[in-house]
């Protein structure tokens, strides 16, 4: 179709950015009240092999201090790469083949051990979407609290006892105190995750990655772990990451929220934006397969097909061939986002200067 | 009990030795302490019903579910399936192994790590000894993973390939390669996208109506419940503190600790709006309240709910409830 040329991003080589508030290059280095916290700019993330594939291909996005930002997307989209290329534990046959993360402005998408080792941690702390491997199984509770204390914070002892008290007690667990000399596998699931979320405050980070923190939870503890990271994010500036598939959750807490699809953001805004007015034909089918309280339906309504595996993407609109609002030219190239406000959809559908020409 | 009931939970108990070190014990004086974490439950699941379990964590769940599983011995009281007791079962011994299959919470700890994908859901099929020939086993697989929404490619990969949710969907593509009559599910769906979701709850109902399948399924996302249950029984530190139909239980729940549970429960509608949280702590389950258990959260508790435990009894109408003022309240 040689019709109007298609507003193309072209996310790796980088000839076209898809920038979202300002590029870290013109923000001092470690002006940090201003410029944004973190900054992430056609992250891609590549698995390594004889046919290397792309799980990750051009994210950007940018967090200010304090903000809680939302991720969702399909099992599988790339959520968890992209957490983990923060917290720069992409190890091989993984690793970041474009793209820049800075933090403060300084740039750490190719910080090695030690100076990684520190960032995380003391700056960067991640709640895993696995709450049994961040756990030691032969160590107690409190001997795995005291010792990231310890590394963290350098109290020792009585203190260090004292604060580990204090973090459980934050997270809910009943009498924390005598829970202490208790093993993982003596918690409950949820508890074990609480126990991770107390992991991950210990360094009091000012960036926390929490991938699902709260699908093990119930809804009392979730909303107690809700407030709590809210609580943080507001009293000491602390910025979340919050991946989760649970928009109950997302419109809790977060104030914007990022759509992942086949390792492409495809939308993004303020979270009140994007749930009443999702523009994506993505975000409209999931935010229609939620079940709700009160409207049982014979069937949940599900979208059709499956995404498709990151060896084998259409050209195009990834989400073409399952999309219901599907056109010829979304299959000829990657929508770019269709505005440049703070809410913004990877797709020529809702693209009024595409729909205009 | 009618002859129709599948499963049968009877006064059903499993405790929990908390106790610190004998010599920490001895150092501080602390007495030896016992946690109940399953105490005295009873309920019946009737063939083709789904029974939901709900309530916060720690709450009793999942041990709950591994009792009725036949995985972890009850410390009294009996979980029987089709009026076999489900350690016999359990141990194989009645023929009854292959109908009744797990879903577990965690999706990481159950598979095992060094095994191809396609080996780990035919695996029971081949303990169980109905594996059929090498080609029927991978067409099988080929179909659970088709209808979890995955590619029968996949079979050939080690689950650190997949990410949480395509692992979850592997595991009850492997729950579901025996076609079993009876499964256990316990947070089937938490890990996943809600797309996802939908695609296997659908599924999981489509199985119960073709199949006649019968459901214990736990979940703190009381929406799905909503959406896959008959019956819904809330547990609150080891005991059951109401059981009623779906219906009843979300329009007219008689428990104050169910409504305190619905109100609190987290909705996409309910954006920007301060999240409701529960009232008060949970107790200790090693040193629970005396009395009703909840009588510290409850808004309506008097004198008697403090000093006296209230049974679990019939409000009259299928329903049951643990409350001294469940008349009163409704
Ligand atoms: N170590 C690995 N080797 C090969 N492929 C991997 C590996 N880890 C993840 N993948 C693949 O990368 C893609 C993205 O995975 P990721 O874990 O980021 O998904 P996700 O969005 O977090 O999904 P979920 O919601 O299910 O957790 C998936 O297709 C997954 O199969
Ligand atoms: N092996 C064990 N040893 C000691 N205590 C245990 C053991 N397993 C479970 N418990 C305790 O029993 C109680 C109930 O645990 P269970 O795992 O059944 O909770 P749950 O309702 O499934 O919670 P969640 O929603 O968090 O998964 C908890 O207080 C837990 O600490
Ligand atoms: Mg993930
Ligand atoms: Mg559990």
């Amino acid at each position: 179709m040689p019709d109007a040329p298609l507003p193309i991003d072209r996310d790796s080589d980088g000839t076209v950015m898809s920038e979202i508030g300002q590029a870290p290059a013109t923000s001092p280095v470690l002006s940090a009240d201003q410029g944004p916290l973190v900054s992430v700019r056609d992250l891609v993330v590549t698995l390594n092999s004889a046919n290397p594939v792309q799980l990750v291909r051009g994210a950007s996005f940018d967090m200010a201090p304090g903000e809680i930002l939302g991720m969702v997307g399909e099992s599988g989209a790339g959520k968890s790469m992209i957490g983990t290329a923060l917290t720069g534990l992409v190890a091989s046959p993984l690793a970041i083949t474009g793209g820049s993360i800075h933090y403060r402005g300084r740039r750490i998408d190719r910080l090695q051990g030690e100076a990684m080792r520190r960032l995380r941690g003391r700056e960067i702390g991640a709640i895993f979407q696995d709450p049994l491997t961040a756990l030691n199984p032969v160590f107690t509770i409190g001997r795995q609290l005291v010792e990231t204390i310890g590394e963290h914070l350098g109290l020792s002892g009585q203190a260090a006892r004292a604060e580990a008290v204090s973090l459980l007690a934050q997270v809910g667990i009943p009498d924390p105190q005598g829970r202490l000399d208790s093993y993982p596998h003596e918690f409950s699931g949820g508890m074990r995750q609480r126990v991770v979320i107390a992991l991950a405050l210990a360094g009091r980070p000012s960036l926390i990655i929490a991938d699902e923190p709260t699908t093990a939870l119930d809804v009392s503890i979730q909303g107690q772990v809700i407030e709590l990271l809210r609580d943080l994010c507001a009293r000491r500036g602390t910025a979340v990451m919050l991946i989760t598939h649970d928009m109950g959750v997302i419109a809790a807490l977060a104030d914007r929220v990022a759509v992942l699809y086949a390792g492409r953001i495809v939308e993004i805004g303020p979270v009140a934006e994007v749930i009443a007015r999702p523009r994506h034909p993505y975000t409209q089918g999931l935010m229609d397969s939620i079940p709700e309280l009160g409207r049982r339906l014979p069937r949940l309504r599900q979208i059709t097909g499956a995404m498709p595996r990151p060896d084998a993407l259409p050209p195009g609109c990834a989400f073409a061939p399952r999309c219901p609002k599907v056109i010829e030219a979304c299959h000829q190239a990657v929508p770019a986002f269709d505005a440049d406000g703070p809410h913004r959809a990877a797709c020529i559908r809702t693209d009024a200067r595409v729909l205009a020409a | 009990m009618t002859a129709s009931q599948l499963m049968v939970a009877e006064r059903l108990s499993r405790h929990f030795d908390a106790s610190p070190s004998w010599l920490a014990r001895k150092l501080a004086g602390t007495p030896r302490r016992i946690l109940k974490a399953v105490d005295e439950v009873s309920f019946a699941i009737p063939e083709g019903a789904t029974l939901a379990l709900v309530g916060e964590s720690g709450c009793g769940k999942s041990t709950a579910a591994r009792c009725v599983a036949g995985l972890l011995a009850p410390s009294s009281g009996t979980a029987r399936y089709r009026d076999t007791d489900m350690r016999e079962v359990a141990k194989g011994r009645a023929g009854l192994r292959r109908e009744v299959q797990m879903i577990f919470q965690d999706p990481y700890g159950s598979l095992n790590p060094r095994l191809r994908v396609g080996r780990t859901i035919a695996d029971p099929l081949v303990a169980l000894g109905i594996a059929g020939s090498r080609v029927e086993r991978r067409e099988r697989v080929g179909q659970l993973l088709r209808e979890v929404g995955l590619s029968p490619a996949d079979a050939e990969k080690f689950p650190h390939e997949f990410s949480g949710g395509q692992r979850q969907r592997i595991a009850i593509a492997r729950a579901l390669a025996s076609k079993p009559a009876f499964v256990i599910c316990d947070e089937p769906t938490s890990a996943l996208d809600v797309s996802i979701q939908a695609q296997i709850l659908n599924l999981m109902r489509d199985l119960q109506d073709q199949h006649g399948l019968t459901y214990l399924f736990i979940s703190h996302n009381l929406a799905v419940v909503d959406h896959m249950a008959d019956r819904v029984a809330v547990m609150y530190l080891g005991r059951i503190v109401e059981n009623a139909t779906r219906e009843q239980l979300f329009s007219a729940p008689a428990h104050p600790y169910t409504r305190q549970l619905i109100a609190a429960s987290p909705s996409a509608g309910a954006i920007g709006k301060r999240h409701e949280p529960m009232r008060g702590e949970v107790p200790n389950p090693a040193n629970p309240p005396a009395g009703c258990s909840f009588h510290p959260r409850c808004p309506a508790a008097t004198n008697i709910c403090r000093s006296e435990r209230p049974e679990l009894r019939s409000l009259g109408d299928a329903r049951e409830a643990a409350c001294h003022h469940a008349e009163a309240l409704a």
